[in-house]
């Protein structure tokens, strides 16, 4: 029991679950509500589920940027690739005769979904072939992104009306949202995908020296292309989400900096930008952290122009926290306790 | 700049063998091959739109790359510092715009020029201080240490008030509209000036100093720079002081260019500086670059913006458009020119 509490004190996911869980306090004493979770009409409604739903978005380009960040790369386009694959859908849904029907969603959703896709080649093709490096690779669909998804809508924001397509942002189904399905399905999807077989050590391997894993054989180039790819697929699939929930395509505001949030909730998360080792459990809780915030900011009444400084602060402290200087003084700390209470040394 | 050609190859090949090679050997080096070839692109770009647009090819447009640009030369000075030792700073634009805001509330409340400006100087200094002993000491990454000093930038702009304050100090509006005649109806704005001298303290203090040297050594290996004894703590948090001083400096000048504080300016200004950084020919790794490079970088950047300008008709999309895909010719003729042949 001790060993397995030692264990998980010292553990990547300790520190960025203990903030996760002051945060849950400081809500819940903000407003005692906040585990409350309700039933109306057969769905589920409270602050939970909202942080599940809202927080779906972040975390499925989370889950996208770790496998990136994990071959020491970085994807900065994924917001423009989010307004691209919202202004798709809606551009279609606006053009066809019958927006509510079914066959229309589903040709709307497969094209955005195709157009990330192409998104994700593109920066692969950028890195892998080009060997540009990462930041200013996906630096050029960053900028050039918004202006596509400008050149869609028209400069409009296009708003559409069509109860199937809704339903990805803000439906339910058996009571639960489906934004928190689709979340769910990408990390399980990427979880079997890297962890089940030899992909993750692989992708691990580029990441930590690119050279001796081409040495070894590893085919770096496919599996750049691969990460890349399915970071904009995530990211397409996360700019539905938000497209649907507020039904409008807005090219420049859809995802604006959802590309920070994601690369700070694999941060906190405990995954090095260094590239290497990563954690999708970490992301995960990361993307949580990242999302109660928001929530916090609103239950506690923090106005909204301290949102930022309030942001800088967790990070700040939860970086700190995680910092090897930090862990070394709680190391210490923890063994003159023992020292003290004569469990070390059988000293004088 | 000066280029020396890579040492000559074996005496037995004919002297037009070895100058060629000699040549390649600059092109392909990751010392200033990427320098050299973005600015064949720039001269080339420029004489190119020189023959397309009337009135593009004067030496005020040129100098107005400086005016336009003087800011960002200053911030892609100090990224350049950060970049060397194999850094990031995230924080600059919002920096940029804490500084705007700064002197625009200080001056509003009757201030003098004199003590708004050091006191701005101070305080983004002793940001980079912050971010620099975060990144040192508990080994934060740059990059979000940085972007955590990006929001704690950013929300106090607007703590400090949500809306525009303009900026009616004499000495302010002086410096910020004052011209100096260069003759031949050319002229400049103080900013440049003050930029120039930037990048020059900066030269000097790359080339000619101890800290310079192991500003470079950080770069290449860090390890190796603890090994040889070299004040590794004491330069790596120093950099970061130095990015934070350019981010005031820059402030400074962009509020003399807008005569103006608002909380949302310069968003994204920190990846152009990155962006002009890069362009210029330094690693990201950290290790190899010039500060001249980088200043090129901006000028590459701004001349991007200048055809725009002379192209007139572009619907703000297209605008996008345009940068990105400019951008992506620049980075992968680098790339192709540079590529060395195996």
């Amino acid at each position: 029991m001790n060993a397995a509490l030692a264990r998980f004190v010292s553990s990547r996911l300790f520190w960025p679950i203990v903030m996760l869980l002051v945060l849950f306090l400081i809500n819940v004493v903000a407003f005692p509500g906040f585990f409350t979770i309700t039933v109306r009409d057969g769905n589920l409604y409270g602050s939970l589920i909202d942080i599940l739903r809202n927080g779906a978005p972040t975390l499925i380009i989370a889950v996208g940027m770790t496998l990136v960040i994990a071959t020491r790369g970085i994807d900065l386009s994924v917001g423009a690739v989010c307004a691209i694959s919202g202004a798709v859908a809606c551009s279609i849904l606006l053009g066809a005769s019958d927006p509510a029907h079914p066959g229309t969603v589903a040709v709307a959703v497969l094209t955005a979904i195709a157009v990330g896709l192409v998104c994700g080649l593109w920066n692969g093709f950028l890195v892998s072939v080009f060997g540009i490096q990462p930041i200013i690779a996906t630096l050029i669909l960053m900028t050039a992104g918004r202006g596509i998804a400008m050149l869609i809508t028209e400069g409009q924001i296009l708003t559409v009306n069509s109860p199937p397509f809704k339903v990805l942002g803000a439906g339910f189904w058996f009571g639960i949202p489906v934004a928190v399905y689709l979340g769910v399905f990408v990390f399980v999807i990427a979880a079997v995908l890297t962890r089940r077989t030899a992909l993750g050590m692989l992708i691990e391997s580029v990441g930590i020296n690119p050279e001796a894993s081409r040495q070894a054989g590893v085919r770096a180039r496919v599996l750049l292309f691969a990460v890349y790819t399915f970071c904009a697929l995530c990211a397409a699939v996360a700019g539905l989400i938000l497209t649907a929930n507020t039904m409008a395509a807005d090219a420049n505001n859809t995802g604006l900096f959802i590309e920070l949030d994601a690369i700070l909730a694999v941060v906190i998360g405990g995954t090095s930008l260094a590239g290497g080792r990563y954690s999708l459990t970490g992301t995960l809780i990361g993307a949580l952290v990242i999302q109660t915030l928001v929530t916090t900011v609103y239950t506690v009444g923090i106005p909204p122009i301290a949102t930022m400084v309030f942001k800088a602060a967790v990070v700040t402290v939860v970086c700190l926290l995680q910092s090897p200087t930090t862990t070394e003084a709680f190391g210490s700390f923890r063994k003159r306790l023992a020292l003290r209470s004569g469990k070390g040394v059988a000293a004088a | 700049m000066t280029i020396s050609l890579a040492p000559a190859p074996a005496p037995s090949r004919s002297p037009l063998q070895r100058a060629s090679g000699g040549i390649r050997g600059t092109f392909t080096s990751p010392k200033y091959g990427p320098v050299l070839v973005t600015l064949i692109l720039f001269v080339a770009v420029f004489v190119g739109g020189g023959i397309r647009y009337p009135g593009f090819f004067s030496g005020q447009v040129l100098l107005n790359l400086l005016v336009d640009n003087a800011y960002l030369i200053v911030l892609a000075v100090g990224m350049t510092f950060v970049i060397l030792t194999g850094g990031i700073d995230l924080s600059v634009g919002a920096v940029v715009a804490l500084s705007t805001m700064i002197a625009a509330s200080l001056l509003q409340s009757g201030w003098p020029a004199a003590a708004v400006i050091p006191l701005i100087l101070v305080a983004t200094s002793a940001l980079g201080l912050l971010v620099g002993l975060m990144v040192h000491h508990f080994k934060v990454q740059p990059f979000i240490a940085t972007l955590a000093a990006m929001f704690l930038a950013r929300g106090l702009c607007y703590i400090i008030s949500q809306n525009s304050i303009s900026i009616t100090d004499p000495t302010f509006i002086a410096l910020g509209v004052g011209r100096i005649p260069l003759g031949g109806g050319m002229s400049i704005t103080p900013s440049v000036i003050i930029a120039l001298v930037v990048v020059a303290v900066a030269v000097w203090v790359l080339h000619r100093t101890r800290f310079g040297r192991t500003v470079y050594a950080l770069g290449g290996s860090e390890h190796s720079g603890m090994l040889m004894g070299l004040p590794v703590a004491r330069t790596k948090v120093l950099v970061y002081v130095i990015s934070g001083l350019c981010s005031g400096i820059a402030g400074v000048l962009f509020s003399l260019y807008t005569l103006s504080g608002y909380p949302l300016t310069a968003i994204g200004t920190e990846l152009d500086a990155i962006a002009a950084v890069v362009i210029g020919g330094t690693l990201l790794a950290g290790g190899y670059g010039f500060v001249l490079g980088s200043v090129l970088g901006v000028l590459v950047l701004g001349i991007i913006q200048t055809i725009i300008s002379f192209e007139g008709t572009l619907s703000s999309w297209w605008t996008k458009i345009f940068i990105g895909a400019l951008l992506l010719v620049f980075i992968v003729l680098q790339r192709v020119l540079t590529a060395r042949r195996r």
